[in-house]
Order: structure tokens, then sequence, then C-alpha cells
């Protein structure tokens, strides 16, 4: 199914799609203002791309300098090259610690490697600790955003949600007295929780801690009060030195949610004493888009989500819409990756209006890369048929000045001929499902300017 | 100087006013320009969909024609943004680097080659500018709201020097109109959905002629004001400043 039509899903709902939208832009405004604030704005990106760049160029050492460092804190390392080896080390884990109720704060890469759907069927309460997460995992559906997973949901849905599941009164809708309830239900996983895992926003290289960047505290609470630790990262979140950070975080929140800073900035470098930690660093797909020169700079991404606020074709299609972890803008560029024939309407689902990149703190060129997907998608056949023998006939005719002119001319008289309902059937015209065509002249500017006296046309080979 | 017009291929077809517009504004501003008879189209609609591969002979064709002139003027910014940017897929020879280089959007050309700032003449509407994403993020003619809050351009200090216009105040500056090529078509409910929230800004902040410098974008959203019967009138800015000129 491609975007489109999911698309059009969403849209039926059009206040909802309102809503979305607004919601979504009041973010992408805070984001402004937060940002218009700081006049080295331009140059914390520039510099947040550099380095970027260059722990790519070199990922492989700072890896294993990480690791060196990690295992000299104390902490268990282990390498996964893809999901199924992330989701079976962290059983395996949780299996010697003996333990069965696990507390997860967010991640994305846990949801990338469909890990809570792992642990279930082997007999192992999951228990996301994300307000937005819990919510979304109670109604059993995937995130449709990555920094805020349940904006598609309004408060309305959330009071329904917590009825069903918390025992909420019918028809509560009031967000403080259900976010108290979700206190109170998540307090007890806390308290019960053996193995917590988190996320990783930031490795690094020199210490061989790992940061995580949440505003409810979670990941604190429940790191601390479980037994073992498990902390999940893609190879791609490593940064050089402790000193690097401090330009990262400065980014990241603003460009989230326009704070100044994320409210927990929690550094993980060694379990307590009677306590382990673990770190899983996983590729799963990352190697090959390393290896794609066109799309490698994506790797740089932080996950703030900012391209998927400022996105309107996201805005206006929801998350879900994408039906892969990371929907938006750089969604479309890492989805291909992993899968080109299910996703490829993905880099299609965008005007490349270029807002993204513009967004994008650590200057992805993110709509250029959708159009160079588009042409490998192209190239390996895996755009609708119709569209590329469509544009096969176009390239002909629009490389011959003859066949041109005649075409004009004869699609213009039959626009002026054919009665409107024929012209403006939406079976026949995607066009003109919400619009008009324009209205057909009778001659072309082509047609009118050689009708003109010859002395507005110097020869072109005159000075 | 030796200008040459390049029409798009839908302005040629549908939209033949704005490119008498266009040539009629660049003789007053003391520019002959002329139209080279062999041109098509840049090739856009191919490359944006996923088929560079075929567009290439189109890409030699425009290279062909327009390799003898100092400028290359459309009024449209999306195509030049092409031709600037996505040419680089052809071998770089001495012709498609001129040629990349000589590509100016018309009010880009009247700012930055005229170095015209200002108009006489009146124009005493209330006036919405739509900003093209290709002329706005991909030529830079105007500050991007992601980066700064400064809200200017040089089609609106041009606009802004006609007596008696008044622009719109918008509730969101550059959002995009949702035309994006054959997007308006592989992804119509959104295109359209896009569109309407654009023109809805504009109505609900009293604009009365909607312009700008793209006529692709325009195209788009007049279809969607035509549609929904609304009074506004859509005019390629061309038209509004070739109007207001008295022939010189
Ligand atoms: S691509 Fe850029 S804007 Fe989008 S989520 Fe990643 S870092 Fe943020």
């Amino acid at each position: 199914m491609s975007h489109a039509i999911r698309a059009d899903k969403f849209l039926l709902d059009a206040d909802r799609t309102t809503w979305h939208d607004e919601t979504l832009w009041f973010v992408r405004e805070k984001r402004d203002r937060a940002v218009y604030a700081v006049p080295e704005f331009q140059e914390l990106r520039e510099l947040a791309s550099g380095i970027k760049n260059h722990t790519l160029s070199r990922l492989d050492l700072y890896l294993q300098e990480f690791e060196a460092a990690a295992k000299a804190n104390g902490v268990h390392v282990h390498w996964a090259a893809d999901a199924a080896e992330h989701n079976a080390i962290i059983l395996d884990i949780t299996r010697k610690a003996g333990a069965t109720r696990i507390v997860k704060s967010k991640s994305m890469l846990t949801e990338e490697c469909h890990l809570n759907p792992f642990l279930i069927q082997h007999g192992i309460e999951v228990v996301d600790t994300d307000l937005g997460e819990r919510i979304i995992q109670f109604r059993d559906e995937p995130p449709s955003h990555i920094v805020l997973p349940a904006i598609h949901l309004k408060k309305e849905d959330v009071g329904d949600t917590f009825h069903t599941h918390l025992g909420t009164d019918k028809g509560e809708n009031d967000p403080q007295r259900l976010t108290e309830a979700a206190r109170q239900h998540l307090r007890a996983k806390f308290l019960a929780g053996e193995v917590a895992i988190s996320g990783v926003n930031f490795a690094i290289a020199e210490t061989g801690a790992v940061v995580v960047c949440t505003n409810e505290g979670n990941a604190d609470l429940g790191v601390n009060l479980a037994r073992v630790h498990i902390a999940a990262m893609g190879i791609e979140k490593i940064i050089p030195r402790l000193s690097d950070l401090g330009v990262f975080t400065r980014l990241l929140a603003r460009s989230a949610t326009g704070q100044p800073v994320t409210t927990y900035t929690s550094h993980f470098a060694k379990p307590a004493p009677g306590k382990e930690m673990h770190i899983v660093i996983v590729d799963n797909g990352r190697t090959q888009q390393l290896g794609r020169p066109d799309f490698r700079a994506s790797l740089k991404c932080i996950r703030c989500g900012a391209c998927m606020n400022t996105c309107p074709v996201y805005r206006r299609s929801g998350g879900h819409s994408y039906d892969f972890t990371v929907p938006g803008p750089i969604g479309a560029i890492l989805s291909p990756n992993i899968d080109m024939k299910k996703h490829s309407s993905l880099p299609f689902a965008s005007t490349l209006c270029g807002s993204c990149t513009d967004v994008c703190p650590v200057k992805i060129d993110i709509h250029t890369q959708l159009y160079k997907w588009r042409q490998v998608l192209g190239e390996a056949n895996e755009i609708p048929a119709s569209k590329k023998w469509g544009m096969k006939f176009m390239g002909r005719v629009l490389a011959s000045t003859r066949v041109y002119g005649l075409g004009g001319q004869f699609a213009r008289k039959a626009l002026r001929l054919l009665p409107h309902g024929l012209t403006h059937a939406p079976s026949m015209n995607a066009w003109a499902v919400a619009r008009e065509l324009p209205e057909a002249p009778k001659q072309s500017f082509r047609e009118w300017y050689a009708k003109q006296p010859a002395p507005a046309a110097p020869s072109k080979t005159s000075a | 100087m030796k200008v040459a017009l390049f029409v798009p291929c839908y302005i040629d077809q549908f939209y033949p006013q704005v490119g008498i517009a266009t040539l009629q504004l660049l003789e007053k501003l003391g520019v002959q320009a002329h139209f080279p008879a062999q041109q098509t189209c840049c090739g856009q609609p191919l490359a944006n969909s996923g088929c560079e591969s075929d567009a290439l002979p189109i890409y030699k064709h425009f290279v062909e024609t327009f390799s003898d002139y100092d400028y290359v003027v459309a009024p449209s910014g999306s195509c030049v943004y092409h031709v600037r940017k996505h040419f680089d897929k052809l071998d770089q020879t001495a012709d498609v680097q001129h040629v990349r280089g000589a590509a100016y959007d018309l009010i880009d050309f009247i700012s930055t080659v005229l170095k015209v700032d200002a108009l006489p003449g009146a124009f005493p509407h209330k006036v919405g500018l739509h900003l093209s994403c290709h002329g706005q993020r991909g030529l830079h003619q105007a500050n991007e709201s992601e980066m700064t809050p400064v809200r200017d351009g040089q089609l609106s200090r041009l606009l802004r020097s006609l007596d008696g216009i008044e622009l719109t105040q918008l509730n969101r500056n550059d959002e995009c109109c949702g035309f994006g090529g054959t997007f308006c078509v592989s992804e119509a409910g959104i295109s359209a959905r896009m569109g309407q929230d654009r023109v809805a800004d504009h109505v609900r902040n009293g604009t009365q002629v909607l312009t700008g410098s793209d006529m692709s974008c325009l195209m788009h959203l007049e279809g969607i004001v035509r549609r929904a019967k609304l009074p506004i009138k859509v005019m390629h800015a061309a038209e509004i400043l070739n109007g207001v000129l008295v022939n010189a």
C-alpha cells in the first residue's frame, strides 16, 4: 500500500487532520522562538554537522574506542548485526538475571527491532514508561512520531484508553487526572522492574558513557530501581569527546520541542555497586547505508523530530501513513535502505520544499536525498509502471520542439472542446479531484510570439 | 547583454499571458529578450518522478537552445532551480556550466542583475504573496522561517515599492502550497489539502490578489480558488509589475 493511500485515510477526518497539523505547527513555532533566541544557532548546526561527518568517516575506530572505555568502566558490551541478534541478546541477559519484568524508557531502536512483541512472546513483561509510549502500548499501536509518539491521539482518545486499561472514569478527559492515573500505575511498575532498558541519545567514545535525554525522568527512575540496565544503541550514536556533547544537547531539545535543554540529560557510565550494566551496539542496516555515498549523511540524524514537525506532508498525513519506525522526511530516507520495495513510495511523499533540510540541526540534506532516492527507485523499476512509461513518453515529446508543439495544441484543443464532466472526471484526472484545470487559451505563448513583428526578436548571433 | 526568455512548457500552453507580461516587463526595463523557438521544457517533471535518465535528452536540448545567451530568464523559480541544481547530471562542458549559471528567475534577474529594487506605479490592492519553496529555499530569494525571523525577499521589496499596495500578513509565512510537480497527482489528496490550507491562510488574512513569481504554485492555487469560487484573483508577479509600468 502506498503512502498516498494511507494518507487519504487520514485525510478523511478533516477536523482531525486540521488538529494534527496545528498541533505540530505549534511545536514548530515553539522551536522557532527557541532558535531565533540563539544568535549562533547556524554555527552550532555547522559544528554539529562537522562533528558527525568526522565521526562517520572513522566510525569503526570510535566504536572500538567506546567499547574499550565502556569495558574499563565495568560495562558488558554486546554487538548485534541485526534486529534478531539485538532481541536475542536482550532476552539472554534478562534470563541470566532471572528476571521476568522489564521497564523500558523510550527507545526508537528497540521499536525498530520489534523488541516488545519478541519479549512478550517469551513470557517477559515489558512496560514502556514514557507516558506517550505507554498510551500507545495500551492501544497496541506503533508510535506515530519519534519524539511525540502519541501525537496522533487527542485527549479524548487517551481518556478512552485509560478508562479501558487503568479504570479511570468513563469520559474523564482532564489531562492532569489522566496523567496522575498513569503515574500511579507506572510507579508500581517501576518498583517491580528487575531490568531497565533505555535507549541512547549519545555515546561518548572518550569516556564509554551513554547519555539519555528525557523529559519525564523515567529512564533514571527505571535504571536506578532495577538490578540490570541494558542500553540499546545504534552504531551512529557515537560522538568522539565529552566536550562535543554540549553542541548536541543545545541543538536537540531546541529542535525537538523548543526547550533550551531536555529536563533530564542523564549520563550512565558504570554500574552501581552490585548491579549490572550492558550496552548493545546495533547495526541493523546502518553499515549498508554508510556504504551508500548519497545517503550516508542520513546517519547524522539525532532523532529530534524537527523535520517531521515542519513537514507539511507529515503534518497532514500522520506518522502511521509512513508505515515505518521513523516516519516523516528522514524516515523516507532511512526506510528504502531497509526494504526498497516495501517503502518505495516514501521518497515521493514530499513536495521537496526543503523545509526539512533547513530545520535539521545536523544539516542533513534531506530533500536532496529524497530526490536521489527517487532516481534510485526509478532505475530499480520500483516506481509504478504507468508513471515510468508516461515519463518515458514525455521525455520523447519534450526533447523535440516539433512533437511538443503539436502535442500542446492537441491537448489544449481537447481541453477546450471536451465537456467539463469529462476533463474533470476524478477517476481519470487526479488533478481535478480538488482543483479546476487551467482554462486552455486559444493560442500558446509561442504561437503568439511567432506573430509578433520581427524587431522584437533580434537574431541570437547578433551582439 | 543577450537575454533569452525561457517560457516553461505549462506557461507556454496554459498561461501565455504570463510569458507576454514577462517579455514586456523586461522590455520596459530596457532588456530586449529573445524567445528561442526550439525550446521545450527543463525536464523537471521527469526528474522529480525518478526518471532522471529519461530527462537527459531534454536537458541537452535545453543547453543547446540556450548556450549562446548571457542570461536565460524564466517566470518560474522552480524550473530555474532545476536547471541550476540538477543539470549536474550532464557532463559539465563549458556550455552546460554556462547555462546553469545563466539561468535566472525573473524576479531574481530584475533585482540581482538589473539591480532594480523599486518600481514606479500603483497597485491599490491587498496582495498576498506566495513564495515558492524553490525560489525561497532553493534560490534564496527570501529568508526561510526555519533560519531567521526576518521576513523579507526580493519580490516583497519590489511589490512594496508600488503605491497603494498592502501586503497580506500570513499566519504561516512560507508554508509549501503542495503543488510539488507530479506530487500533485501522485499524492493528490495531500496536495489538495495543502493547497486548500494555503488558500485559507490568504482568505483569513484578506488577500484580494494572490501572486508569486512561480507560476507552477500559482496554477495549483488558482485551481483551488476557482473550484471553491473564492473572490481571489491569481496573477503572476510579472502581470502585476508589467501592468503598472507605463511603456518606457
Ligand atoms: S533528520 Fe534532522 S531534523 Fe529530522 S529527526 Fe534527524 S536530526 Fe532531526
